[in-house]
């Protein structure tokens, strides 16, 4: 069993992976639904995002972004799952509360199943931006001119 | 008297019938997928969602399509939209320190660390039309990976500054901010509510301001200290979890300016800052966001009015909204027959009245 910090960190990775996730690959990665019943139906909604003046300054409110969000219990277990996720997909909010749910009852089948391709693939996604960016980046070089020997 | 009308209906069905059309275009040519419009319009998408404050492409690129190409048509469809869905809170403020950047560019440091990356950029291209695009040009083939690894974050560059005590600070404050789509605006605007409300702003109206500060009008010689674009977390509290989690990502756009100092005997010369932070690739608006928030704060940085457009925060932060000024620019088109039948009237009896005492005076 994970002590509850560990269980806290985990699921708050899991869930940003699973909120990160396209649609459509969640429903691969979790393609069977185990029995559920909805706690909150899904529910569209908005989130202000807000930013800091200067970067580092003072709270503002810059603007919404569109959130989806459902909560489950598994009919088995009867444990709880919450899904936030980015966009307007009303089974993308489900499918990630029922991964929480399932990834509480157990974390290391959800782990390799979910959690390790999503994780993978959204390195290899940052890593080619990356390397997209770094191509653009500058070389100066000096030219010398007008100098005494 | 007043006589109500009625009628019309016929010829508004009519009127959106055609719409309908016009918008869809030659039938034998094949309809916009407003995918396409997110993918290959994305600056488009990016301004109305900026001005719409709603981050989400796929609706933005419907609203674009919807609205055949209007964007502030767009923008009033994304804002109408936006007013239907219920709000579930607000998400932590977002670290832009820890970006990953695709754009990342100082004018005053050329050896900033991290490096200069251009990005996707406009910029250094020459402005002539590209033929091949009209012609289903090719794709240039797929770049090689760079096999050195990439940096994910790069730091700001304002903060080397900051260290030195060469730039004013920002400290961090985590008062809730006041909300514009919640309280109307009220004077005089402390900084929170003029950056929302400059965020959302139209990007036509702040540049035009923004160009009047570097004309003279209120100058305060703006560098670029940094501007950069990239996508960050946005990350909220969730009650029901009993801690925060990331929701998703947006890409922003932010500039950082370093502006003319302020200093007195006792305290030493110091640069001030300007701020610009969008939604999505949205570089022109940021930088005059960032312009004009330096205006703005003239107040606080204790210099004078100089009675400049770009500083009065009541004319700047009234009439920057794109929807609420076309609203009423353009309900005067909408029928007006019965105050326009009082001026006539009035009109015609002043009139009357001239021409009277003119034939008196020629008796």
């Amino acid at each position: 069993m994970m002590s509850p910090e560990n269980m806290q960190a985990f699921r708050r990775d899991a869930l940003g992976l699973l909120a990160r996730a396209k649609p459509a690959r969640l429903a691969e990665l979790l393609p069977v639904s185990p029995d559920h019943e909805l706690l909150r139906a899904p529910e569209i909604g908005t989130v202000m995002v807000r930013g800091r003046a200067g970067g580092t300054g003072a709270a503002f409110n810059l603007g919404e972004m569109t959130v989806t969000r459902a909560s489950i219990r598994l009919t088995g277990s009867g444990t709880v799952g919450h899904g936030y996720v980015q966009g307007r997909d009303k089974d993308h909010a489900r499918r990630a509360a029922l991964a929480d749910a399932l990834a509480q009852d157990n974390p290391s089948r959800i782990e390799a199943d979910i959690l390790t391709p999503l994780r993978s693939e959204e390195a290899a996604r940052r890593a080619a931006s990356a390397s997209e960016a770094a191509r653009t980046r500058v070389e100066f070089f000096t030219l010398v001119r007008g100098e005494d020997e | 008297m007043y006589v109500a009308v009625k009628g019309g209906e016929r010829a508004i069905d009519a009127a959106h019938d055609w719409l309908d059309r016009a918008r869809r275009g030659p039938p034998d040519q094949p309809a916009l997928d407003s995918a396409q419009i997110r993918d290959q319009l994305s600056i488009g998408t990016a301004r109305v969602m900026a001005e719409g404050s709603l981050y989400d492409p796929d609706l933005a690129a419907l609203a674009i399509k919807q609205a055949r190409g209007d964007m502030i048509e767009a923008i009033f469809l994304i804002r109408a939209y936006r007013t239907t869905l219920p709000r579930f809170g607000a998400s932590l403020p977002v670290d832009t320190a820890a970006m990953q950047v695709k754009r990342r560019i100082s004018a005053t440091f050329k050896d900033a660390p991290g490096g200069q990356i251009l990005g996707p950029t406009f910029d250094y291209t020459h402005r002539l039309l590209d033929f091949r695009l009209m012609a289903d040009g090719e794709l240039p083939a797929d770049p090689p990976a760079l096999p050195e690894a990439a940096p994910d974050q790069v730091p700001h560059i304002l903060s080397f500054l900051n260290r030195d005590g060469l730039i004013e600070d920002a400290p961090a404050d985590d008062a809730a901010p006041p909300d514009l789509t919640r309280e109307p605006l009220e004077l005089p605007a402390d900084r929170p509510l003029r950056l929302q409300a400059l965020a959302r702003g139209d990007e036509g109206f702040l540049l035009g301001l923004a160009y009047s500060t570097q004309r003279g009008y209120a100058r305060n010689h703006a560098f670029v200290g940094e501007l950069r674009i990239g996508t960050v977390a946005v990350e909220m509290d969730i009650p029901e979890l009993g801690f925060s989690i990331d929701l998703g990502e947006v890409e922003l756009t932010e500039c950082e300016t370093v502006n003319q100092f302020k200093g007195s005997k006792t305290e030493p010369a110091q640069f001030t800052r300007g701020y610009g932070l969008t939604f999505g690739q949205t570089e022109r608006k940021a930088i005059a966001m960032a312009l004009v928030d330096r205006a703005l704060r003239w107040r606080e940085l204790g210099e004078d009015d100089q009675g400049a457009p770009a500083q009065d925060q009541e004319f700047v932060l009234s009439h920057c909204d794109n929807i609420q000024a076309t609203g009423f620019l353009e309900h005067i088109k909408l029928p007006h027959y019965v105050d326009f039948q009082a001026e006539l009237e009035l009109v015609r009896r002043l009139r009357a009245g001239t021409a009277d005492a003119a034939k008196e005076a020629a008796e």
